[in-house]
């Protein structure tokens, strides 16, 4: 197995931070479509062009964030691209045949914006930020969007947001080691912290930056600034019919892989999750059907050394058949990747 | 008299008589680590070395494998500035160095109250770069790392 470069985009002219596919493109013949952001400001759009498969910018999204874009990504429809700045907003931008129009700008944060994500139906929108805190913002009529829920909990910065791919269950991660689980335990928009993966329960030691689903919804992947991936499972998805939440737990720690802050991972469809760390490499693992009762599940796959001349902020697998790896980095450039046997 | 400053009377040290560094390794490595020595306090008009902040022995270069460690030494245990001298360390080498190198900055064991907090949050990339996007703080790091530039 080998990763294969495809192309190197250039453009942005700081650090790409993040990358999200537009989960609507990749297959009935419309070309892949990915977004990525940067400490530049701004926003581009590529897609691939489906006679040459190489890749082009078609747009840049600029003059509305006034700094960094931490972050990005679609509705489950592909028709609204949301960013999340440092200047404390969050831009919800419309796709009108190709035209991106910013159509509202989410106020509130106290300071700056990092993660946003959109459930799996795409009525609601998670946002978290420096000022410790996650909100949920429901979608109305009219690109209207109307804050439900401010969820205080986590006691240092919120990195990351992320829904469960089917259920309305938020997963959020911190600069203060753990990872919250939020649920609608009434019917009235009460948000509520149902469990809190942290150190006592083998959680994290060092900020959490980023977190992954499995395909089928009851595995997640964490990875975190002590240098270890950690893989949770549950019983059951989502909330079960008597009320109750299904807890997550420790599967198992993948830890001697990583030598530098593991920021970005990510669940192919196939099963196989990538890392992108600060030691400029991107690793691929899957699952180990030959481990031994109590060892590792995983098993590293492959490590592609020097995949960026940077730090790897964020490796993100595209929708469709057969999946490339997108990868951004401090160097300023993302890269396409396949996955060659 | 009442003073603002935290540390009103720091113990002032020589100036080291600068060591030649045998030449590095890599062509296109004609920056340097020294620079940061001459970096002021933001609270005081000495540099960090005359505080003993900052000691050439303190800073580890590994050029082979692109990485440097500096460990500093805040002259009071509890010194608010900690942070805003890591911030202009960080600063300094990320315009001095090729960006191949990875930079880790930490106070040294045993010379902070809130080492472990100090340490995270000097390590932390999106904070660095949050950090140099605020104004008052891009300016307070500007003037600190003024004199380095004469």
């Amino acid at each position: 197995m080998e990763l294969k470069e495809i192309q190197r985009l250039e453009g942005h002219t700081d650090r790409v931070w993040s990358l999200a596919w537009n989960p609507a493109t990749g297959h009935a013949g419309v070309p892949l479509v990915f977004a990525s952001c940067s400490g530049d400001k701004t926003v581009r759009i590529w897609e691939q062009n489906l006679s040459s498969r190489l890749w082009e910018c078609k747009t840049v999204l600029e003059e509305t964030h006034i700094r960094t874009v931490r972050s990005c990504a679609w509705s489950p429809s592909g028709k609204l691209l949301a960013t999340a700045s440092f200047d404390a907003t969050t831009a919800i931008w419309e796709n009108v045949g190709g035209d991106f129009e910013c159509v509202s700008t989410l106020e509130g944060h106290e300071n700056e914006v990092k993660s946003v994500c959109w459930n799996a139906s795409g009525n609601l929108l998670a946002t978290c930020s420096r000022d410790k805190s996650v909100w949920i913002w429901e979608v109305q009529p009219g690109n209207e969007f109307e804050c439900v829920s401010v969820l205080q909990g986590h006691t240092q910065d919120v990195k990351m947001v992320k829904w469960h791919p089917t259920e309305d269950i938020l997963f959020s991660c911190s600069y203060d080691n753990s990872v919250k689980v939020w649920a609608d335990e009434g019917d009235s928009d009460d948000w509520q912290c149902v469990q809190t993966l942290g150190e006592p329960n083998n959680g994290h030691t060092s900020t959490v930056w980023a977190l992954s689903f499995n395909p089928g919804g009851d595995k997640m992947v964490t990875c975190s600034d002590d240098l270890t991936l950690k893989v949770w499972e549950t019983e059951s998805i989502g909330m079960q019919s008597g009320g109750g939440f299904a807890p997550w737990r420790h599967l198992c720690t993948l830890s001697g892989y990583h030598g530098r802050t593991i920021f970005s991972v990510h669940w192919s469809g196939e099963g196989i999750f990538a890392s992108g760390a600060a030691d400029d490499a991107i690793r691929l693992f899957v699952e180990d059907t030959e481990s031994q009762a109590g060892g590792p599940l995983y098993k590293l796959l492959l490590k592609k050394e020097k995949a960026h001349d940077m730090d790897v902020n964020s490796v993100q697998w595209s929708p469709g058949e057969k999946p490339l790896l997108a990868s951004a980095s401090d160097d300023g450039t993302i890269k396409v990747w396949e996955l060659v046997s | 008299m009442v003073s603002g400053l935290i540390n009103a009377n720091p113990i002032i040290y020589q100036k080291k008589e600068r060591r030649l560094r045998t030449a590095p390794s890599l062509p296109h490595d004609e920056y340097s680590v020294e620079p940061i020595d001459q970096q002021e306090d933001p609270e005081h008009p000495y540099s960090l070395e005359e505080l003993k902040v900052i000691t050439e022995d303190a800073i580890e270069v590994d050029d082979r494998h692109s990485y440097v460690r500096v460990t500093f030494t805040p002259t009071v245990e509890h010194c608010s500035m900690a942070t805003v001298i890591g911030l202009c360390l960080r600063v300094k080498l990320m315009r001095s160095l090729p960006s191949r190198y990875k930079v880790d900055i930490r106070v040294a064991p045993g010379s902070h109250a809130t080492e472990a907090a100090v340490n995270k949050q000097l390590n932390d990339k999106e904070r660095v770069a949050a950090a140099l996007e605020n104004p008052n703080l891009l300016d307070m790091v500007g003037e600190c790392l003024a004199p380095t530039y004469d």
